[in-house]
Order: structure tokens, then C-alpha cells, then sequence
């Protein structure tokens, strides 16, 4: 992944702050539903399957 | 001793007929049979027919002394439609089935999926149509007996069988006790549970996933039409999936996955199928509609095949052979394929005009056919099944995603049955002009159906042999064409020309000169043949294996590649 086209600080920010409370909200019955639910929105906005299997692969390290 | 049933099945809507068992005492000794059938099925009557066509006589077995019970597979598609159209009866099934190509997908309460299976104009034959198995068994039971080429053996079972180098040596069982037979082939399409199979103790290969569904059939008065409808995890089942058919007669299949841990038996107590029905129906609506039973099953959605369809003088084929999942009405319709596919190669060599090595090429065909099926039937499963923790939570977030994210939505597509092409087939021709088409059925296709008139299609005019369409007036076949197809003929080889010619006179079938009558023309008066079949100046030709799969086209032919191409076909071998 290019950097360049990532998030900025506040950015980051942002997505940590939201999905933090998202997680929180969904609750501990659904919060893996939602994420699952929020990867696939997120493959689909990535419109390139390659590169989502290498985001899996990289989310895999260090578990 | 072999003691089938001999009172009629139960059945609501059906009326069977108990057929007399075929007792060794009242015949003559048995000679060696070209062919003996086990398992008088579907598939087992079609190759009957099939092979008959050829000129090929066979013995067909069936434990049983009448039709299978309960309905069964009921959802029979456009190319098997062709393949019963080419033995007799699809006529009948058309008079009395009902068609559809609709399938709908609802998920709390929400359709989010409406599939739409295609019908071109040039196809006689819609996408699907439903008829519940007992039928479709006694229309090919009554074209069988009307055959006098098949030997139709009610009440007879296979109990033992001996490989020999030349034939196979059978042990019969029969309500009178046990009699011998022998064949030059055997034919194993006695179903799921085959018996050939386990007693040559051959292991199917893949993974055995079981998914396991109930399978009812009720009498009920619903005002819905011919489609398909899925329900996922529906209140009353959660998690699972539940399917509903309408089959002629009033008649409706309610099919649902077992809760985890339920065992057959408790699914099908009469409690616990009525508690359910009467759950499904009060989703849909229609709580208070009066329903009654007709016959109720659970099946294991499997994905096995054996690993090759010819073991010694033995061929297996269908259920026999393979077992698939029920997503995608893959039972049944492949096993008309495989039956299409052994009976004209079997034929063959039973006419001496190839080796065996063509059975080799069968299973070939086949067995890369199943595991195709197989492949691509696995991603319906495990959309309608999931089989793990990770399957489940994906299945489950595509089914919330589906609510309102348009893209998810093709996930629920159900796969359907279809047509291998045998794009890689040791029978295609290699020195043809495969290549310099830009449209059409290539190598391995099987054929395109073309509207010729109001009630006049292409397929109703090819089969029963290898067919070359020849793009031209009969008159403008090359001479050593005709001399070279006339030789081919003269040999045994069932091959016919059929020329597909312009103009506006008479469309479709034009009357035959009674001296060729392995010639026919037919008149292609709007062009569709020509443009279908991507043919765009005479001369071109298409060779058509007897099961109508395309194996050589050529923009032009001569006698030396039309030979080519047949060697090829009939050899797997070039010349």
C-alpha cells in the first residue's frame, strides 16, 4: 500500500475514534458481524481483491 | 431370496403400478449380453434408450417392480430436456410439467435476490422445468417396453459381481431366487447407495460435507407461481435455509436444513414435520391454508465422485458414480449427461467400430465434469450451508449487508446446473479451424439451438449418430465428401449430413431425396443458423459427436479433414 494515498493523522484518528465506538455499540454479540460486515464494504471500496488479500495477510501477523 | 414391495407405493397423487417380476424359470437360458443396466432410474433408462437408438440391445435391471417413491428430483433443465428429447419423451414432460425461471431470495421478510435464468427464442426448451420423478420414470419405463431392443427386468437385484478380462459375471436375485448373468459391459446406475459400487468396494473421493435437509411434499392450494423461493435464516429455523418448489398436481416441496445435532428420525416424526410446515407456512402468509402429506425424506448434501467411471468391463454413471449437493438441481441432470455420454461411445464398441480405449475418454469427460460440478456447487454450499465458524459469519454479514448494499446481492446466486464443455477433449479435432471462428459452439460445446420455423428447431432434426452440418446446397457438397461419408456409412458408423442452406421458400425441413437418406437439408430462411453457428461464407461445416457436442468445424472442408476429425472422435486419436 501506498502511504501516499492513506489517511493523515486526524484521519486515523477518526477511523480509530469511530470504529472504537461502533465495536462498543454493536456490543459483544455482534460486534464480530459488524466487522466482518464493515471489511466486506471496505474490500468493495477497495475495488481490487489482490490487495485486500494482502491487507488479510498482513492483519494475520502477529495475532 | 429378493422380496421387493409388491403393493403399490402410498401416494396421494400418483397412482403406481406394480409391474410382474421377470423370473429366470420362465425364460431360456441366458447367452452373454452386450449390456446388462443396474438401476432402472432415470439415467439408466435414458442410456436404454439411448444405446437403443444405436441399434444396441440391453438387459436393464431394477430391484424394484415399480417407480421410485415420492417425487424425488424434480427440476429437470433445458440440456436434459434436450437429452429427452433426443430418447422420446420430452414432449410428455413439457405436456405435463411446470416451467419456470424465476428464483427469489427473501431474508427477514425482504426479497434480496430475484435470479432470472435466460430463455433465448432459438431454444425449444425453457431454463427449468418441474415434474415430480415417478413420471418421468414411467414415460421412459413405457418407451423402454416399447422398445424391443431393451430387456426391462422388474424385481431383479444385483447380489455379486465378478470381473473377467472379457466380460462381467453377474449373481441375480429375483422373488423366485438368484439366477447368473453375464455381460460384455455393465452398467452400474443403481444410485446413491450403489451396489456395484460396494461390491467392487470402490471409495468415492472428495470432501463428504453433510449438510443435511428435509425433504416434504405436500397437497396445499398456494396462489404463488413457478419459482424458486429461498428463505435464510428464517424465524422459525434460524441460522438455516428453507426452499420451496411448486411441482404439478398442487403439489409443494418444502425443503429445510436439520438444526444441528437433530437426527433424521427426529426430523421426520410426523410432530416435528407438521410443527415446521405449519412455521413456514405462517411466514409466507398463508397460515390458514387446510395441507396434506405426501411424502417426506432427509437428504445429505454430499460432494463425492469416484475417481474413474470405467473399473474393468464395469461404467458407472449418475448417482452411482457421483454423489452431488442438491443446490442447483445437479442430481438428475447429470446424470443424463453422463448417461448421453456413455451410451453412444459404449455403442461403439459394441458395433466394433472403436476399441474400449473410448470408455477411457468417458470417464475422462466425466470425472472432470464431476469435480467441476463439484467446485462450483461447493460456493452454493457454503452459502447455503456454511460449513465453519468463518463460513457462517461471512454467509451472515453478506445476508445483513444484502438489506440494503446492492453488491452482496449476486452472492446469493444459485448456481445451476449446465452443460459441461469438454473444451480439452482427446476426441477434438487438432488440424481443424476451431481457432478462426469468431462466434459459435468451439470444441467441446455443446450445441446451440436454432428456431428454424413456428415449431421446426436444429435439435430436433440432429442425434442418434455423429452429425455434419454443412453450410451449402446438397449440390455443393464436395464429391469426395459425399464418397467419403458414404464409405464411413457403409462401415457402420451412424453419420448423417445435414445441409443448412439460404433462402425464403420453405423454412426448416425440406423434403429428402429417398436415395440418401443420411442427407437431409434444412432451409435457414432468416439466417440464424448461419449467424448462431458464426458461419459467414458456404463451405464451412461443424462435425457433432452423438451427443451433440461439437468436436471439429472447419471454414472449409475436404474429405481428408472431415476423416481427420472422425479418427480424432471416434479414437481419441489422430489419424
Amino acid at each position: 500500500m501506498n502511504n501516499a494515498t492513506g489517511l493523515d493523522i486526524a484521519g486515523l484518528e477518526t477511523a480509530y475514534d469511530q470504529l472504537a465506538m461502533a465495536i462498543d455499540a454493536a456490543g459483544p454479540e455482534k460486534s464480530e458481524l459488524f466487522l466482518v460486515k464493515l471489511a466486506l464494504l471496505a474490500a468493495q471500496a477497495l475495488g481490487d481483491a489482490p490487495a485486500f488479500v494482502d491487507l488479510i495477510e498482513r492483519a494475520q501477523k502477529d495475532l | 431370496m429378493h422380496q421387493p414391495a409388491s403393493a403399490p407405493r402410498r401416494s396421494i397423487y400418483y397412482d403406481y403400478t406394480v409391474h410382474q417380476p421377470w423370473l429366470p424359470s420362465q425364460h431360456p437360458a441366458q447367452p452373454l449380453h452386450p449390456v446388462v443396466i443396474a438401476g432402472g432410474g432415470p439415467v439408466g433408462l435414458t442410456a436404454a434408450l439411448e444405446l437403443a437408438r444405436f441399434g444396441v440391445p440391453c438387459v436393464l435391471l431394477e430391484s424394484e417392480q415399480q417407480v421410485c417413491e415420492g417425487s424425488r428430483a424434480i427440476v429437470f433443465t433445458r440440456r436434459s430436456m434436450e437429452i429427452l428429447q433426443q430418447v422420446g419423451v420430452a414432449e410428455r414432460v413439457t405436456q405435463n410439467g411446470l416451467p419456470w425461471r424465476f428464483g427469489n431470495s427473501f431474508y427477514r421478510g425482504q426479497r434480496v435476490f430475484r435470479m432470472e435464468a435466460p430463455h433465448d427464442e432459438n431454444d425449444r426448451f425453457g431454463p427449468m422445468i418441474n415434474l415430480q420423478q415417478q413420471f418421468l420414470e414411467q414415460y421412459l419405463v413405457e418407451a423402454c417396453q416399447a422398445n424391443p431392443l431393451i430387456d426391462l427386468r422388474w424385481g431383479n437385484r444385483v447380489t455379486a459381481v465378478a470381473q473377467h478380462a472379457d466380460h462381467a459375471q453377474l449373481q441375480v436375485d429375483t422373488p423366485e431366487g438368484p439366477y447368473n448373468l453375464q455381460a460384455e459391459w455393465l452398467v452400474a446406475s443403481d444410485g446413491a447407495r450403489s451396489a456395484i459400487r460396494s461390491l467392487l468396494d470402490l471409495k468415492l473421493e472428495g470432501a463428504s460435507y453433510e449438510g443435511r435437509f428435509v425433504i416434504a411434499d405436500i397437497r396445499i392450494d398456494l396462489p404463488l407461481p413457478t419459482e424458486r423461493l429461498a428463505f435464510f435464516d428464517p424465524e422459525w429455523n434460524p441460522g438455516n435455509t428453507v426452499l420451496l418448489h411448486r411441482e404439478p398436481l398442487g403439489i409443494w416441496r418444502i425443503d429445510y436444513q436439520l438444526p444441528e445435532g437433530e437426527t433424521p428420525e427426529q426430523a421426520l416424526s410426523p410432530e416435528s414435520l407438521k410443527t415446521r410446515i405449519n412455521a413456514q407456512l405462517a411466514m409466507i402468509g398463508h397460515a390458514d391454508k387446510p395441507w396434506e402429506m405426501d411424502w417426506s425424506s432427509v437428504y445429505s448434501a454430499r460432494t463425492l465422485t469416484l475417481p474413474d467411471y470405467r473399473v474393468g468391463r464395469t461404467l458407472f454413471m449418475g448417482d452411482a458414480a457421483h454423489l452431488l449437493p442438491i443446490f442447483g438441481v445437479r442430481g438428475a441432470n447429470t446424470g443424463f449427461q453422463d448417461a448421453q455420454a456413455l451410451a453412444w461411445r459404449l455403442a461403439l464398441v459394441c458395433r466394433g467400430q472403436t476399441s474400449a480405449a473410448l470408455l477411457a475418454n468417458y470417464s475422462a469427460e466425466r470425472v472432470a465434469a464431476a469435480w467441476e460440478i463439484i467446485e462450483e456447487a461447493g460456493k452454493s454450499t457454503r452459502f447455503m450451508t456454511p460449513p465453519t465458524r468463518g463460513f457462517r459469519l461471512l454467509r451472515d454479514a453478506v445476508l445483513s449487508l444484502s438489506l440494503t448494499e446492492a453488491f452482496v446481492r449476486p452472492l446469493y446466486h444459485w448456481r445451476t446446473s449446465r452443460p459441461h464443455e469438454y473444451s480439452h477433449s482427446s476426441l477434438n479435432c487438432r488440424v481443424d479451424d476451431n481457432a478462426h471462428f469468431q462466434v459459435g459452439p468451439a470444441h467441446g460445446a455443446p450445441p446451440l439451438n436454432v428456431r428454424l420455423t413456428d415449431s421446426q428447431f436444429l435439435l430436433d432434426h440432429l442425434g442418434g449418430g455423429f452429425d455434419l452440418l454443412w453450410f451449402g446446397a446438397a449440390d455443393g457438397l464436395p464429391a469426395d465428401v459425399v464418397a467419403s461419408v458414404a464409405q464411413r456409412r457403409a462401415k457402420g458408423l451412424p453419420l448423417k449430413v445435414t445441409c443448412i442452406t439460404h433462402g425464403a421458400a420453405h423454412a426448416g425441413l425440406q423434403p429428402s431425396p429417398a436415395d440418401a437418406p443420411w442427407l437431409q437439408t434444412l432451409c435457414d430462411a432468416q439466417g440464424r443458423v448461419h449467424s448462431r453457428y458464426g458461419v459467414t461464407a458456404p463451405g464451412a461445416a461443424y462435425l457433432l459427436r452423438p451427443d451433440q457436442h461439437i468436436c471439429a468445424r472447419w471454414l472449409h472442408l475436404d474429405a481428408q479433414r472431415l476423416d481427420a476429425a472422425l479418427v480424432q472422435a471416434t479414437t481419441g486419436e489422430a489419424p
